[in-house]
């Protein structure tokens, strides 16, 4: 048998291995060793819910994304913050459209779910050739800086993590 | 000192809860009222959480890692949540404010 039939998605059972022992809040051996059969066994039985593939590559730049995006959520609270206490008058809310260059489903989603989390961005609808993401800004003061900011900070790291396959 | 620390992370995360909350009544449409849960009460509930994680591993000396996943699972539906009802409102078409850029007809 090949490893793809034993284990056919490894980074959601070590995902799940991990939730297991957290729901637990217990480290002994006895659950890391039922968290592992857990692990192993439920994603063969729910492969049919997992269609795509998931490749992940550069696992340090996903790291540093995840720090980048950590630090940004502290500033993005902040920031919000700032906005419902001061002035609402002066706000220039608005909606961006952002053209995706990122292909995969589950790097679509990250990014979305970074939007959302981040600086003054909620993300609203993606289109259904899932070539452009609409993100309503609370406060706008450049859109094509907005773009080019969320473009740069968080689309290229998670097309280098998640690349087409 | 420790209980000082802990103090703080829990006033600071009522704080940023209090803020988020208040947003929902202050901002003047919808599609900004949205800002306020998903974003101000992240920090809240995260600064809580670590207050929480910080007392029972020190305090009761057992390694208390389980609001990690409470953290985790903040992170996955707020956006999600946030991205349907900004979805259904804009399906219903819910009033914008006038000098939203890029109006949605």
């Amino acid at each position: 048998m090949s490893i793809k039939k034993i284990l056919p998605h490894p980074i959601l059972s070590l995902f799940l291995w991990g939730i297991w022992l957290l729901l637990n809040n217990d480290f002994s051996a006895g659950h890391i060793v039922l968290g592992f059969i857990l692990a192993w066994i439920i994603p063969m039985f729910t492969s049919s819910f997992w269609p795509e593939k998931v490749c992940l590559k550069h696992p340090v730049t996903l790291l540093k994304f995840l720090g980048i995006v950590l630090w940004d959520i502290l500033v993005a609270n902040v920031t919000v913050a700032k906005l419902i206490l001061g002035k609402t008058d002066h706000l220039q809310p608005g909606f961006l459209t952002i053209d995706l260059d990122i292909k995969h489903p589950l790097g679509i989603s990250f990014l979305a779910n970074t939007i959302s989390l981040t600086p003054g961005t909620v993300s609203c609808d993606l289109s259904s050739d899932r070539k452009q993401l609409l993100v309503h800004a609370l406060h706008i003061e450049d859109a094509a800086e907005t773009i080019q900011e969320i473009k740069q900070r968080y689309e290229h790291p998670l097309m280098e993590v998640f690349p087409t396959c | 000192m420790f209980e000082i620390l802990l103090a703080l992370l829990i006033i600071i995360g009522a704080i940023f809860t209090l803020i988020g909350s208040f947003g929902l009544f202050k901002l003047p449409d919808f599609f900004m009222r949205l800002h306020g849960p998903t974003k101000a009460t992240t920090l809240g509930v995260g600064a809580i959480l670590i207050a929480s994680a910080l007392y029972f591993s020190f305090e009761k000396n057992t390694l208390s890692l389980h609001e990690l996943l409470i953290t985790l699972f903040l992170f996955i539906t707020a956006p999600v949540s946030a991205h349907l009802m900004a979805k259904a409102a804009m399906h219903i078409k819910v009033k914008q404010l006038k000098k939203t850029q890029n109006r949605i007809e």
